[in-house]
């Protein structure tokens, strides 16, 4: 309709006047968080960066933006949509993002007390056979996990 | 604690801080306010000329921090208005010369005797800026609809704020009502939009004002001048009248409206 528009009457495409309001916008989002555009853009990547190594996202979709009500109130608002692990697609070889996905929330949810049992999960086994005492521990502790998430250390 | 402080700045230079000093020190004399205004601007005065006293000074700003003149002595009464009184820039010192302190010990002396006290600041966001702001009851913000006018002004404006001087009012001068209408121009809606400050002033563009700095009177001495009965308007709002704006015809033209609408704007 718009184009329409423009074509009837030649010269209907928006004025400078707003191309200025829209970049002043801007400009003014990063002055006053004193963050330049080329700085933000890092700090998406380094946000991203540390997100992937615990979950799989869309990389896509993937938006985080600076909204800005007025001078005094800005807030960073992301949003990244993250794979989720259903019931069906465990089980399923094609599923293993979806899997490292869970497994990367297993552990952030993990604290201090269970920090000693992941480190040894996560050595090779080859690494863990020197050390006899550790290894039966190890060994020990493979029997009472849940046969899904031993499947999932074995990848 | 007697008069008023008005400071005006902008952040951006010559954008119309000393004309619109000296034409709201005229107005609200011509109100019969007893007015003084300070050119705070050391090392390139200006409001002198503007205001048609350039050829009567004999002692500036300076001379009365440092203590060579009277307060009295030192200010300059304006040929028409008898209330009101220009203290000048030193010219020959740099900003350095004056303190915060210094403009708020002078200012409130002044204050006993002045119902309003205007500083011109200087451009920039430095000493001189500092030495308009710190004495400040309220500050008005000259701004032009234009980029990068209405980013320093913003700059500016965040630095009252954290100075505890906010929020402060806006004055958009030059605006070209007839390149607003084509969508050419940041409208004062546009503006408002984006530094949120209340809008105390629209003056309009008019040849009338570079004619009034020719000659040193301040185009609001000129009836016929719409800049100048704008700059009347903001005097009056200072002096807390409650005077409708001016019509200017410049809201969007028909067309613009159209496409605006049909654009979800």
């Amino acid at each position: 309709m718009t184009n329409l528009l423009s074509r009837l009457f030649g010269r209907a495409r928006k004025g400078s006047g707003a191309t200025a309001k829209d970049r002043l916008r801007f400009v003014l989002q990063h002055d006053r968080i004193n963050l330049p555009p080329e700085r933000m853009e890092e700090m998406k990547r380094e946000i991203l960066a540390v997100i992937v190594k615990y979950l799989v996202v869309d990389k896509d979709r993937v938006e985080i933006d600076l909204e800005q009500r007025d001078r005094t109130h800005s807030k960073l608002v992301a949003e990244i949509p993250v794979a989720i692990n259903t019931p069906s697609s465990a089980h399923n070889e094609g599923a293993k993002p979806a899997l490292a996905g869970e497994e990367a929330q297993a552990k952030a949810a993990n604290n201090g007390a269970d920090a000693e049992e992941n480190e040894a999960d996560a050595k090779p086994a080859e690494k863990q056979k020197p050390q006899a005492a550790k290894d039966e521990k190890a060994e020990e502790r493979e029997k009472d996990k849940p046969p899904e998430e031993s499947k999932s250390k074995a990848d | 604690m007697g008069g008023k402080v008005v400071t005006i700045s902008s952040g951006k230079g010559g954008v119309g801080k000393t004309t619109a000093t000296a034409n709201l020190g005229i107005s609200l004399a011509s109100l019969g306010k007893k007015v003084v205004v300070i050119d705070a601007d050391i090392g390139l005065r200006n409001l002198d000329v503007i205001m048609g006293l350039e050829n009567r000074i004999v002692y500036d700003l300076v001379d009365i921090v440092e203590g060579r003149s009277k307060l009295r002595q030192a200010m300059i009464k304006h040929k028409k208005f008898d209330r009101l009184f220009l203290i000048p820039a030193a010219q020959t010192r740099d900003k350095m010369a004056v303190s915060p302190d210094d403009m708020v010990k002078l200012t409130d002396e002044l204050r006993e005797d002045f119902d309003y006290v205007l500083i011109d600041s200087p451009a920039g966001i430095e000493r001189g800026f500092r030495n308009a702001l710190e004495p400040a009851d309220e500050v008005l913000i000259v701004t032009n609809p234009e980029v990068s006018s209405v980013r320093d002004a913003d700059r500016i404006i965040g630095l009252i704020e954290a100075a505890d001087k906010g929020p402060g009012r806006l004055i958009i001068n030059r605006l070209k009502t007839d390149l607003v209408k084509k969508g050419e121009m940041l409208s004062s809606e546009d503006v408002y939009d984006i530094l949120g400050l209340t809008i105390i002033g629209i003056i309009p563009e008019d040849e009338l004002v570079l004619s009034a700095s020719n000659s040193g009177i301040p185009v609001t001495l000129n009836t016929q001048s719409k800049a100048g009965l704008a700059f009347n308007n903001v005097a009056r709002r200072v002096a807390g009248e409650d005077v409708p704006f001016m019509k200017l015809d410049d809201s969007p033209g028909i067309f613009q409206r159209l496409v605006g609408l049909l654009n979800g704007r």
